[in-house]
């Protein structure tokens, strides 16, 4: 009888077999903390020995001393940003700057700032704007531009359609990714009103020697191929109390950025007692990036 | 026996409360922008002069007797254009006379050039004002900390202060059909 079974299956696992491979398997998951989990989930001291492998990891990858920092949000911050549209002049400067901090993939080209061009005559008209304008010098007569990234909603569509909760609001206010939870199936982008999340379609390109390799882990670390990345306020410099790239890179000076429950700070400054505006202000996102004319 | 634990609650209540405030307050003063009072002088780089032009005193000396006279300059300083309202200013409105290496209000109180933003004040209060708040113009620093602040001359030429047009960078690259996997 018992015979039977052996010949009928190549390989016949015993019961005592089959109970002490499962027993291994169960402490092998429990020893290491219970398999994978989401980055946010991770207790700190794992996370940091995590982080301690990836900078070792990127280290060698690229040649040079890489960090990735785990700096949490700090208490009393809430982060947003300002944007003069009587200022901007359309230069790029932003969105080159941003590549580089940011480790963008430069082939294929990913730019986490559009610059949109618009027509004086319309005004703020998504459907007549270009981001592709091509000229010996800006401003051009007769236009304006209006600069967008992610604008960091309070009410963000992006995190409520991931289907495995890789993407959540930090609690000052960064709207992030985990990439390595990301399964890449672009719901977020689809759900963006703005068009701020972009696709990682290849491994990034990028030269060795352009490497910022000042990281933090949900910010500007090298992205994988097939996940979604997008502006986290460069969250690698402003938790540590630097102004984001783009702020330093605008030679106009029509990018602020601030603490918005700090009443001191230049973002509550503009919000007090300028014009300001939001972008597609009926969806009821309520974005932490806001648009003001200086003048 | 039975004021030991009311005075162990009180300790102990007194503590966590002076705990919980100390590390539940933000560090105000650190991360407060060292905001300007009224009057006070600003932290900014030197400011942006020519190379060889300063100090000014170095050829308008005792030799030089300052010539009041409002005229078109033809021996030196040709080179400066003067767009800023030149129908009603010109070179002494700002520039002091008796003593070169500085400027003067409308008041006639001298002002060194690392202060000219109280000079630009008088006229463009309105950006004076924006700008002491850190939202006209550019600054560097830190958000929550020490920020530096431009004068209106490192970005604005004052004798001809309106932006010149920049080179934009490349524009994106557009999405194609054909390689749409290369590009996004």
């Amino acid at each position: 009888m018992g015979d039977t079974m052996s010949s009928d299956t190549p390989h016949p696992v015993t019961r005592r077999q089959f109970a002490s491979c499962t027993a291994a398997a169960a402490a092998g998951f429990l020893l290491t903390a219970c398999g994978p989990r989401r980055l946010r989930e991770v207790p700190k001291a794992r996370l940091r020995s995590m982080l301690d492998d990836l900078e070792r990891e990127y280290s060698k990858t690229y040649g040079k001393a890489v960090t990735v920092s785990d700096t949490p949000a700090a208490d009393g911050v809430v982060f947003a940003y300002a944007l003069d549209i009587s200022r901007c002049i359309g230069c790029r400067r932003c969105v080159y700057a941003c590549v580089d901090e940011n480790n963008q993939s430069r082939d294929p080209q990913v730019h986490w700032i559009r610059v949109l061009s618009m027509d004086k005559e319309r005004g703020i008209d998504f459907a007549h704007a270009d981001a592709y304008y091509d000229a010996k010098e800006v401003p051009q007569d007769g236009h304006f531009y209006v600069p967008v990234a992610c604008q960091q909603c309070r009410n963000p569509p992006c995190t409520k359609v991931c289907p495995v909760g890789a993407t959540w609001a930090e609690k000052d206010g960064i709207v992030v990714i985990d990439y390595d939870w990301c399964i890449g199936c672009r719901c977020c982008m689809a759900a963006c009103p703005y068009g701020a999340r972009h696709f990682n379609w290849s491994d990034a390109g990028i030269p060795n020697e352009q490497v910022n390799p000042a990281m933090h882990y949900l910010g500007n670390r090298p992205r994988p191929r097939g996940v979604v990345e997008k502006c986290t306020f460069c969250i690698q410099r402003v938790r540590k109390g630097r102004y984001p790239a783009c702020v330093e890179a605008c030679p106009v000076g029509a990018r602020k950025f601030g603490n918005l429950l700090d009443p001191e700070s230049e973002i509550r400054y503009i919000i007090e007692h300028k014009r300001v505006l939001v972008l597609k202000e009926e969806l009821n996102t309520m974005p932490k990036f806001f648009y003001f004319y200086g003048t | 026996m039975r004021r030991v634990p009311f005075v162990l609650v009180f300790i102990a209540g007194a503590l966590a409360s002076g705990y919980g405030a100390a590390g539940v307050r933000p560090p105000q003063e650190e991360r407060r922008p060292a905001q300007a009072a009224p009057g006070a002088r600003i932290q900014v780089p030197p400011p942006p002069f020519s190379d060889g032009i300063f100090p000014c005193s170095e050829c308008h000396n005792k030799d030089m007797p300052p010539n009041r006279t409002r005229r078109e300059l033809t021996d030196m300083h040709v080179d400066i254009v003067l767009k800023h309202d030149e129908t009603h200013r010109w070179c002494l409105d700002c520039h002091d006379a008796d003593n070169r290496d500085q400027l003067h209000l409308a008041s006639g109180e001298g002002v060194p050039f690392s202060e000219s933003y109280r000079l630009c004040g008088q006229c463009h209060g309105e950006k004076y004002r924006d700008w002491r708040a850190g939202v006209h113009g550019r600054r560097v620093g830190q958000w929550n900390g020490q920020k530096e602040y431009l004068l209106c001359a490192h970005c604005h030429n004052p004798h001809e202060p309106r932006f010149r047009a920049l080179e934009p960078k490349p524009a994106p690259r557009r999405p194609s059909r054909s390689t749409g996997v290369r590009s996004h």
